[in-house]
Order: structure tokens, then C-alpha cells, then sequence
């Protein structure tokens, strides 16, 4: 009886010293943020950890994506009602407002999240972050500086990546599944698009990569009990971080539309 | 000089170290015993700053290091090499980066001079030609000599071992002991070195500290804890599990 009253009381304590260690993790980060250029090779390595190495995934995915948008838009377009070089307008704001920013982000948040995660988890209950530390180095600005700022800096390119494709997928898709030229498709594209949709796309990237990498290092950082520890911190990421990830998603469209 | 007063430190509602209070001087070999998790590896954290005790201070060369900063720690943490239990060595660098790393953050050496500490290093512990190879290519033993080359590379003034000889064949311990007894003897370092081992005690330790139920219940030398009483101590060195 009491441990069913209390067990949601501790799960609430437990959130909040999760969220001030998390807290107290990144105001520790942001301090070491001027010191960046002492790990500039550190950061370059982690641009192409995160970064060059994730362009294949991102232009498979965005390129699926905006073909599968392409797709339902010519189903939605079957009544005849609406012109066809509509689907143009569709894909191209889908693919720059939410496709390509989202796709990204959970694409990103099982292959980077994961991966440092497992890293620093790894790390952690093997006491390589102890011995960072004993060697004198500062391990936030060692392992996780590099990291949130390589993503930070990578996640609006892959944005941009994942833009192209998802448009060039959904062109692709119109021509050959419905009776749209290129020149219509680019019409539609046109007609509605402003700038900011793009800028709102490569904003929302920005944040989505400074939560998934500190998500994900935050988990790895504090990780305890060995390998099953290490997979527990994944999986937490993962999760949290998709969960943050559509959180953001809503207030940025809020804020900024 | 080491100096440990009053220190307590506890996880939640479970206490580890209770009023721990000794002192190290210059050149000493102090072996820290006790059975698993009466944290022993907690203090030795505690000596170097990486775990922040609850209660008490300590002083290494006088200097108080509980109310330290990073940047005041890592001039301490300078003169001290810590060799960890599995040898925490840094599993996405060569044998070569791992020493290298600290010589790079700690000195002013110029890059021929790191590579030739990196060699001496290496040869000191007995694994020359190593320096290009990965943690995982190393045995557990290799890598507790590596972790004791990378310790050594700063030529600290103290060395903690973190059971330097857990796990490891007795020839291999023999090894290991003979290290810290080179770097002992030659180099006069302070070491505390914490282990399970009563050979390595027996073997590198001029003095002996057992840790029990968060207490010291021995502090004395190597010789003399064979006629200790306290069936605890006696039940730790015979490893005669019916005494208690």
C-alpha cells in the first residue's frame, strides 16, 4: 500500500534530480563553451562522426520521404477538384516545414544518439571519465563540448540535405506516378513558398540537435551498472529523446509561426 | 604528505566511510585492504578528488583539496598517477595516444621529447613495441601495465593503484609487484596502492591499512598483521571464510 502511494512521489523526485543533474550538466558545457578552440580536433572528428558520415541515411530517408508525400498527395488529388501541379506546393512545404527537419531528428536520434550514448556510457563504467579527470582534463569539455557543438553545427546542414531530397524525391515520384510535368511541379513549388519556411526547417534542426546530443550525453555521463547500465542509458535516450524531439516540434511551430 | 581527517561519505542511507582518519608520508607504500565494497576504492577517489567526501578534509602536500576547484585539482592531480582497476585506458587511442595524452595536457615537453617518455614508459613496465596497437588488442594483464606506463609518463611524486593485481595469473602478479617496488625503490614515490592481494601487500606494502564496515580496524605493518587478534583481520588474511 505504501510503496503504490509512494513509488509515484520517488518517480517525481527522481525526474526532477534527473532534470537539475541535466540542468547542472549543460550550465557546465555552456561555461567550456569559450574554451572550444583547445579541442578543435575533437570537434572536427565529431562533424564527421555526426555529420559527413550520416548523409547517406539522411538522403535515403528524406528521399522516401517526400516520394511517400508525393504519393498520398496525388491520392488525395484523385477527386479531381484540386490541380495536380498542387502536389508541388504539398511536398515542397511538407518536406521544409516538418519532413525533413523531423526525419532527420529521429533518423539522428537512433544512429548519433545512441552511439553516444553507448560511447560515454561505456566510458563512464569502464572509469575512462575518471581517469580523463585524474589525467587533469575536464571531461564535459572533453567529451561532450565536442559533441553538442559538431551537432549544433551538422544538424542544419543535413537539414538542407534532407530538404533537396525530399523535394527532388517527390518530383521523381510526381512525374512518373501522376501526370505532372517538372515545370508544374516547380510552379506549385514556387507558389507557396517563403523563405522562412526554410529558415523555420534549419531552426528546428539546430534545436533538435542540441536535445538529442545532450539527451544523449547527459544518459552516458551518469550511467551506473555496468553493460545492462549501458543499455538502459540507450534506450532511455532514445526514448527521451523522441519524446523531446515532438515536444519541440510544437513549441517551435508556435513560437515561430 | 597525505593527510585524511575525519572523512565519512555515504550513498544515501548507506554509509561507506565512516571517520577515517590516517596520515601518508613521503616515499610510504601503504597497502588499503578490506573485503568488496567496504570502499576502498571510495577513499582512494577521495584522495585524488574525484568523489567529494561528506564529512572531513584532506590534505596532500598540505594542501587542502576538498574545497578545491578544477584548475587548483589539476596541479595536484599532476603529481599524482593513478593506476585504475582495469586500466581505463582510453579504448579510441593507440597505447601510444593514451600515455602521450597526458604528457600533452600535464607538461611542456615538444613532441620528440613525449615520444621518447612514451618509449621509456613503455619499456619500463616491459612493453616495448606496443605503441601502436588498440586497447582491445591487449590482454588484461598488458593493459594493467599500460595503465601503470601511463601513470608513471607524468613522473608523479605519488602513485595510486587501484587493484593492480586483481584477476591477473600469479606470474603476471609477481610482474606487477615488481613494477611498484621499481618505481617504489628507484623513484621514491608515495604509493597506496589498494588491493585484495595479502602477496602484494605482503610483497610492496611497508604498511597496512584494513578497512572494515566503513572503519580502519588495522593500521600497522605487513609483518605484525599476522598476529593480530580481531578474527576480521584474521579472516582476511588466512581467507578462511568460517572465522567469522
Amino acid at each position: 500500500m505504501f510503496r503504490l502511494i509512494f513509488s509515484p512521489i520517488n518517480l517525481l523526485i527522481a525526474l526532477f534530480e534527473g532534470i537539475g543533474r541535466y540542468v547542472e550538466l549543460m550550465i557546465s558545457m555552456f561555461r567550456s563553451f569559450f574554451s572550444w578552440h583547445k579541442y578543435i580536433n575533437l570537434i572536427v572528428d565529431q562533424i564527421y562522426q555526426i555529420g559527413i558520415l550520416s548523409i547517406p541515411i539522411v538522403i535515403l530517408t528524406s528521399l522516401f520521404s517526400g516520394m511517400v508525400t508525393s504519393v498520398q498527395a496525388a491520392y488525395q488529388f484523385e477527386s479531381g477538384f484540386v490541380p495536380n501541379w498542387f502536389v508541388g506546393s504539398i511536398v515542397g512545404e511538407s518536406v521544409l516545414l516538418e519532413l525533413a527537419p523531423m526525419m532527420t531528428a529521429l533518423v539522428m536520434t537512433g544512429k548519433i544518439g545512441a552511439t553516444i550514448t553507448a560511447e560515454i556510457g561505456t566510458m563512464r563504467v569502464t572509469d575512462q571519465i575518471d581517469a580523463l579527470e585524474s589525467l587533469s582534463f575536464d571531461p564535459v569539455s572533453f567529451l561532450i563540448l565536442p559533441r553538442v557543438l559538431a551537432a549544433v553545427i551538422m544538424f542544419p546542414l543535413l537539414v538542407i540535405i534532407a530538404d533537396f531530397f525530399g523535394i527532388i524525391g517527390g518530383l521523381f515520384t510526381a512525374i512518373n506516378a501522376m501526370e505532372v510535368t517538372s515545370a508544374e511541379f516547380i510552379r506549385g513549388l514556387r507558389s507557396w513558398f517563403r523563405p522562412w519556411d526554410a529558415w523555420f526547417g534549419l531552426i528546428k534542426g539546430l534545436f533538435f540537435g542540441l536535445a538529442i546530443t545532450s539527451i544523449a550525453c547527459y544518459q552516458g555521463y551518469f550511467t551506473k551498472g555496468g553493460a545492462q547500465g549501458v543499455g538502459k542509458s540507450t534506450t532511455a535516450t532514445v526514448v527521451i529523446s523522441c519524446i523531446a524531439i515532438v515536444f519541440l516540434d510544437y513549441f517551435l511551430a508556435e513560437i515561430l509561426l | 604528505m597525505i593527510e585524511v581527517k575525519n572523512l565519512s561519505k555515504s550513498y544515501g542511507n548507506r554509509g561507506v566511510l565512516s571517520d577515517i582518519n590516517f596520515a601518508i608520508t613521503q616515499g610510504q607504500a601503504v597497502a588499503i585492504v578490506g573485503e568488496s565494497g567496504v570502499g576502498k576504492s571510495v577513499l582512494l577517489k577521495c584522495l585524488i578528488g574525484l568523489i567529494k567526501p561528506d564529512v572531513g578534509t584532506i590534505y596532500v602536500d598540505n594542501k587542502l583539496i576538498n574545497s578545491m576547484n578544477f584548475r587548483q585539482l589539476q596541479n595536484i592531480r599532476s603529481q599524482i598517477g593513478m593506476v585504475f582497476q582495469f586500466g581505463a585506458l582510453f579504448d579510441s587511442m593507440t597505447v601510444s595516444e593514451n600515455i602521450s595524452l597526458a604528457l600533452q595536457k600535464l607538461t611542456k615537453l615538444n613532441e620528440d621529447e613525449i615520444r621518447e617518455r612514451v618509449f621509456n614508459s613503455l619499456k619500463d613496465v616491459g612493453m616495448e613495441n606496443t605503441e601502436e596497437l588498440m586497447p582491445s588488442e591487449l590482454s588484461g594483464g598488458m593493459k594493467k601495465r599500460i595503465g601503470i606506463a601511463r601513470a608513471i609518463a607524468i613522473q608523479p611524486s605519488y602513485l595510486f593503484y587501484d587493484e593492480p593485481t586483481t584477476g591477473l595469473d600469479p606470474v603476471m602478479i609477481d610482474s606487477i609487484n615488481r613494477l611498484i617496488n621499481k618505481f617504489q625503490k628507484n623513484d621514491s614515490v608515495t604509493s597506496v596502492i589498494i588491493t585484495h592481494e595479502m602477496r602484494t601487500v605482503n610483497e610492496v606494502a611497508d604498511r597496512v591499512l584494513m578497512l572494515h564496515n566503513g572503519s580502519i580496524i588495522y593500521d600497522g605493518n605487513p609483518e605484525n598483521i599476522k598476529n593480530e587478534d580481531n578474527p576480521v583481520v584474521q579472516q582476511f588474511i588466512t581467507g578462511d571464510s568460517t572465522l567469522v
